[in-house]
């Protein structure tokens, strides 16, 4: 067998769609420059929308509303149910009602910095400018964002960034986020210009003559898998974190349409960046099948301890003073707690590798809220955190005001994805990438309270702007259903499932699913380095040889099957592992979520290498297990300068 | 801890269902209601036998996908979602009883997963703001007062998880349609659209085949999310309201 | 073009129905109907039952009020003018009452055809009551306007003595025990019924609800102990 690691370097990749010339009118241009279709004609037009959440239910709104004909997909069973439900914090946009000093140029700035240069500036820039209306448009449509006594929208600071610019709703920004895109595809399809598939999960993506044609998609009730044929597909899918089995992702997040679009052509750009949030509630045994976040404001007035001597299993409590290591504080004496979430994250982890964890498997450290209850008083306290007090309450059952909470980090959001141009259209032609699923924005870490702007930018604005100019210079023609590539995808799709369901081995889906996601967290989780990625990297290919024989997936598929939707996901995690694996292992810089443990500083900070690694690295599937070929996207920094991030 | 299980198993919507008992063992007091399913379903699938399908997917009792009768009680005793309820809160050796929603306009699917999607055709018929994207003013350009928003914000918590329908003992679906009314109509963006959307919503609610409400307030007792039942007032008074005023604002 | 802002509902009617005919339609409408027509009852019971208070001043006092019913609105209304309109409201209350309640019930009974395997009892009492209470109040009526207006089943009454007919009606154990039923039954019917009218209508808020509850309390307790009151005198001699 070839050796995985020995992949080939193709030719660079460009992004030939971002105009030239200063910087904030490359949007305006980019739009005027773009063909648009004659509205009467747009009802000619098929677009296929995979995923409600925040991008898609946005671009399936828009779409529709600007006249073409969506088609449109989730695998819940109703498009609210997104995982964009789940975000708390927040939304920025540079609306700077504060008068705090924000703009577009400085939200621009924050993010590319944020992002620790390795994003696209003109991208960013756009998202900037678009951040505005999105609170405009959001607000319209009904979202209940939090508001000041004189009636105006109220804002809070997120991020570790100095001007107050996060749109809130309480503690479900996301919810109410969701809920408004909801509505407005709702009412189309209402109107009958969206065609609505829920319980439906697109298995593959089926490309004719070069460019993306439709998609071949299983309904989960009937278990009937059916080609849809459109002029344009767009993924909406969502991110990749639940190749580590536990994440903050909802349960059913999946690779699938993503990955199956990378195994018919569409470059995957920086799957290694993946990001961590710190304040998780830690698992509290085996049987845990996710983490649920806590906001990370509760480092605000926490303190961060774990004991001083090793297998300490004294309660909390009982740890005098003095035996107890307020280890950011130590190490980070001007941040103390509040470091950013990768240093905070790999601090936790370093003290827990050391023996000194707490709580179930020593995988956890406290967060002592005793001091701020003398402080401030009880009730200021509560008044503060009392929501999330409560759910740690219920999740736990441990009361934080008398014991120090535990928390550990977590996988939560995933920066790479397909790789897309300036109009968000993949590497097949066609093929369009929105929200999570694509890479484009954030570079090699997010910011809190960016994803939802960029989901929504993506969705309500850039897409709806881009696609025009594809679907203009491809005119409208049909696909048969017999056509030899749609039959093809759909023999192969029906081939894998039927394969899953012949091996009827002696382990369950999940357990394969815990186990990769173990070997990934450990290996490829917040800290990297060369060994450890070639073990998983050699671990991986065992691990699928062992899954296809020894899966067993009960039913059959004809039928609503839960553990088949499982295996087939597993299918494609088993391979998606692998890239990130490689793409860490290839990168031997620390950036952003990336941290290899051979590239710091010596007082142990992330160091990045631009003079070797200031590109996105977008990459081409080959075969199963076959090494995939780089692409390098340069970056060019011209009005943000990299600079090194120092938290000491 | 250890269970005796008694499950509803249904092949298909066609197909005709049985309370299945099970024995689970070896459940842990933090697991939540959903991760003792889990349990229960590797051992199942293991044995040979089909596991138990039910809805799910944040667990964080947000998307409202989850949602099963425990004992009677809609998402379990406690209130919250089925997915956010632990198991520390059942007696070890508890028999316990596991049943998917029951209403007509939500036929089951399979085992303890129903078809919701009489709620999408709700929020379909009205519960929006028509305002299409790029039209929107200036977001600061109408304050709307923070009680307004409050209320608006209170309401518009529903996560559509359909347990006020599976606790109504007529079915209805008024506490759902009256959260997303409440929540529209409270806000001056949705005062253009506040008659047609209440007579809109209510018609389409009833073409869907759920019940009447008379007033008996489980639905609010069972809502994972503290939608007060007076939200159901309001609906009526919005809905009479627009009757009496709003007949030819329609077409 | 082909902008797609508008939704178009089928189930509209191009030309809106009468009001009524709207209201009719829905169930939300249909309760409203409900409620309004069981608030008029209630405010005929009302004033009923301060009517029926007079039999503990006597036969005189009695008769003479019952005749004065009957020229109520004198001399512009002719003699039982009111009392018929009074009979006409009523009774279209009754009917639309019952009616709206007999097809809210098959709907609200078809919308949840499968009970739990364990049920949970915890609404209360006179919510539960409302349907089979409904339905013993509507026999009641019949009864009673068969007892007491026309005397078809009073065999010892004569017209124009409504004291001594209903002195006569209740000194059948049995009748008084049927009446007395009857009205805990209507207690229980205004427990709920009176602050849920008042959700139906939209009158209620969060402010105001413990307010409807206690006077809905109070009114069930009112109108039960005052109506019981009649027979339970007959019985024990106080009226005779
Ligand atoms: C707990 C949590 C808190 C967060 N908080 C914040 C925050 O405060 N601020 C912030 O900016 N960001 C936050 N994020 C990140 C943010 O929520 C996500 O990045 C963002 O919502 C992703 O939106 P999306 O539209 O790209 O995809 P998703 O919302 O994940 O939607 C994916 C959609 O694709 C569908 N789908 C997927 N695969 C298929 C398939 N094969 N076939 C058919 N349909 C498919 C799904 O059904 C779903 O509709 C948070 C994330 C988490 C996990
Ligand atoms: C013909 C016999 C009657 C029947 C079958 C009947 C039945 C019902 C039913 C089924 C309800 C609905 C319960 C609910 O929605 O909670 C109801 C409500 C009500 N009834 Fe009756 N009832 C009858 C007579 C009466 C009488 C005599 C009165 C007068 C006191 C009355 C007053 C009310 C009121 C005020 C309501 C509340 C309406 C609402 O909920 O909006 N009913 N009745
Ligand atoms: C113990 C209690 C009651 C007594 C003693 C009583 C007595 C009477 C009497 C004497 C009459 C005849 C009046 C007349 O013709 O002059 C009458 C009529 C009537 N009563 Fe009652 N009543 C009682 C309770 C009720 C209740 C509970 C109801 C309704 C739920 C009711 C409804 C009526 C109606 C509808 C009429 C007919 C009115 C008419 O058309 O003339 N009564 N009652
Ligand atoms: S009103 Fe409450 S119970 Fe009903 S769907 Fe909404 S959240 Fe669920
Ligand atoms: S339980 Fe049902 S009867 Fe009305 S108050 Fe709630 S909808
Ligand atoms: S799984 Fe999302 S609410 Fe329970």
């Amino acid at each position: 067998m070839t050796d995985y690691t020995a992949y080939g370097v193709g030719d660079p990749v460009a992004d030939t769609k971002a105009p030239d010339g200063p910087i904030a009118e490359r949007w305006d241009r980019r739009r005027f420059e773009a063909k648009l279709v004659n509205p009467a004609n747009r009802r000619k037009h098929t677009v296929i929308v995979v995923g409600t959440g925040l991008a898609g239910g946005a671009a399936g709104a828009t779409l529709a509303e600007q006249g073409y004909r969506v088609v449109q997909f989730c695998y819940q069973d109703s498009p609210r149910r997104a995982h964009s439900i789940a975000a708390q914090g927040g939304i920025n946009a540079a609306k700077n009602y504060r008068n705090d000093g924000d703009s577009v140029h400085r939200l621009f700035y924050d993010t590319v910095k944020g992002g620790d240069f390795r994003a696209r500036e003109s991208n960013v820039h756009r998202l900037a400018q678009i951040s505005l209306q999105i609170i405009d448009q959001c607000v319209a449509q009904g979202v209940p964002f939090a508001r000041e006594y004189g009636g105006l929208l109220d804002t809070r600071s997120f991020g570790g960034v100095q001007v107050s610019r996060t749109f809130y709703a309480r503690g479900q920004t996301g919810q109410q986020l969701l809920l408004g895109a909801y509505q407005a595809l709702s009412r189309q399809i209402d109107a009958g210009t969206v065609e609505m598939h829920p319980r439906t999960e697109m298995l593959d993506l089926v490309v004719v003559d070069g460019r993306a044609r439709g998609v071949v998609a299983r309904d989960l009730v009937t278990g009937r898998v059916d080609t849809y044929f459109a002029d344009a597909v767009v993924l909406a899918s969502g991110g990749y974190g639940n190749v580590f089995y536990l994440s903050t992702n909802a349960k059913n997040s999946n690779a699938t349409a993503v990955w199956r679009a990378h195994r018919r052509g569409a470059l995957f750009a920086n799957p290694c960046f993946t990001q961590i949030h710190p304040t998780c509630i830690p698992r509290s045994g085996d049987h845990q099948s996710k983490l649920t976040l806590m906001s990370e404001s509760l480092r605000n007035d926490g303190r961060i301890w774990v004991p001083v001597a090793k297998g300490d299993t004294r309660p909390p409590n009982e740890i005098p003073e003095d035996e107890r290591d307020y280890y950011l504080e130590r190490m980070y004496p001007s941040f103390g707690n509040l470091v950013p979430r990768d240093i905070a994250s790999r601090a936790a982890k370093n003290v827990c590798d050391e023996g000194r964890g707490v709580g179930p498997g020593g995988q956890g450290v406290y967060l002592d809220f005793a001091d701020a209850i003398r402080r401030m008083g009880r009730a200021a306290v509560d008044a503060k955190y009392g929501n999330l007090f409560e759910m740690y309450e219920r999740i736990t059952a441990e009361d934080p005001y008398q014991v120090p909470m535990r928390i550990y980090p977590a996988i939560h959001y995933t920066m790479g994805g397909l790789w897309v141009d300036y109009d968000l259209q993949t590497t097949v032609p066609g093929l369009f990438a929105i929200g999570e699923a694509n890479f484009s924005d954030h570079g090699a870490n997010r910011l809190g309270a960016s994803a939802l702007m960029q989901g929504l930018a993506d969705g309500y604005f850039v897409l709806p702007a881009t696609i025009n100019d594809y679907l203009a210079r491809h005119p409208h023609d049909e696909v048969l259903a017999d056509h030899p590539a749609a039959v093809a995808v759909v023999a192969e799709v029906t081939a894998r499932l039927d394969r899953l369901l012949a091996v009827d081995g002696d382990r369950t889906p999940d357990s394969f699913h815990r186990e990769l996601g173990e070997l990934l967290w450990d290996e490829c989780g917040m800290a990297r380095n060369e060994a450890g990625l070639r073990k998983a990297l050699g671990r991986i290919p065992e691990l699928r040889e062992e899954f296809w024989r020894r899966v067993k997936v009960p039913g059959t598929g004809a039928e609503l099957n839960q553990s088949l939707e499982k295996a087939n996901r597993i299918v494609d995690y088993l391979e998606l592992a692998e890239l990130t694996c490689l793409d860490a292992l290839h990168r031997t810089e620390s950036c952003g979520g990336h941290f290899r443990e051979e590239s710091q500083t010596p007082d142990g900070e992330a160091a990045r290498r631009d003079e070797l690694f200031s590109y996105t690295a977008a990459w081409e599937f080959t075969g199963t297990g076959r090494p995939p070929v780089l692409h390098k996207e340069d970056l060019v920094f011209e009005h943000v300068h990299p600079t090194q991030r120092s938290y000491t | 801890m250890k269970f005796t299980l008694r499950v509803w198993r249904q092949r298909d919507a066609a197909a005709a269902g049985a309370m299945t008992t099970y024995e689970v063992d070896g459940v842990s007091a933090d697991m939540s209601f959903l991760e003792m399913l889990d349990h229960l379903n590797e051992r199942l699938i293991l044995s040979g036998d089909t596991p138990v399908a039910f809805d799910h997917d944040c667990r964080e009792g947000i998307c409202g996908a989850c949602g099963v009768v425990i004992n009677g009680q809609a998402h379990g005793p406690e209130r919250t979602t089925a997915c956010q309820l632990h198991m520390r809160h059942f007696r070890d050796g508890d028999t316990i009883d596991v049943e998917p929603w029951r209403a007509e306009a939500f036929p089951v699917v399979r085992d303890l997963v129903v078809d919701r999607s009489a709620f999408d055709r709700v929020i379909a018929s009205g519960g929006y703001v028509s305002v299409p994207t790029g039209s929107a003013p200036e977001a600061h350009a109408t304050p709307v007062p923070k009680a307004a928003a409050d209320l608006a914000f209170d309401h518009a918590a529903c996560i559509g998880c359909g347990a006020c329908v599976a606790a109504c003992p007529n079915g209805s679906a008024m506490l759902f349609t009256a959260a997303k009314v409440v929540h529209l109509n409270a806000l001056p963006q949705g005062a253009p659209e506040r008659e047609s959307r209440v007579l809109d919503m209510v018609d389409t609610m009833d073409a869907q085949g759920f019940g009447g409400c008379t007033n008996t307030g489980e639905c609010a007792t069972a809502c994972p999310k503290g939608i007060p039942l007076s939200a159901i007032g309001t609906l009526n008074r919005e809905y009479l309201r627009a009757t009496v005023k709003g007949r030819g604002n329609r077409d | 073009m082909a902008l797609a802002t508008r939704t178009q509902h089928a189930q509209h009617p191009q030309h809106p129905p009468s009001l009524l005919g709207s209201l009719w339609r829905s169930t939300v409408g249909k309760k409203a109907v409900m409620a309004v027509t069981g608030l008029i009852m209630l405010a005929y019971l009302v004033a009923h039952m301060i009517g029926n208070l007079k039999i503990f001043f006597g036969p005189g006092e009695f008769d003479h009020y019952a005749h004065w019913l009957r020229t109520i609105g004198g001399p512009v209304l002719h003699y039982e003018w009111f009392l018929w309109i009074l009979r006409v409201v009523l009774v279209a209350a009754v009917v639309l009452h019952g009616v709206a309640a007999y097809q809210l019930s098959r709907r609200d009974l078809a919308a949840r055809p499968v009970k739990y395997a364990r049920p949970r009892a915890r609404t209360s009492y006179a919510t539960r009551t409302m349907r089979w209470g409904g339905v013993i109040l509507g026999l009641f009526v019949v009864w009673h306007i068969l007892d007491l207006t026309t005397l078809t089943v009073n065999p010892n009454a004569q017209h124009g003595h409504p004291y001594a007919n209903v002195v006569a009606s209740f000194d059948r154990w049995y009748v008084a025990a049927f009446y007395i039923a009857a009205m805990l039954a209507l207690g229980l019917h205004i427990r709920h019924g009176f602050w849920s009218a008042a959700q139906t209508l939209g009158a209620n808020s969060p402010r105001r609800d413990r307010a409807f509850k206690a006077a809905a309390n109070a009114l069930a307790a009112l109108l039960t102990v005052g109506f019981v009151s009649v027979p339970v005198a007959v019985l024990t001699g106080i009226v005779s």
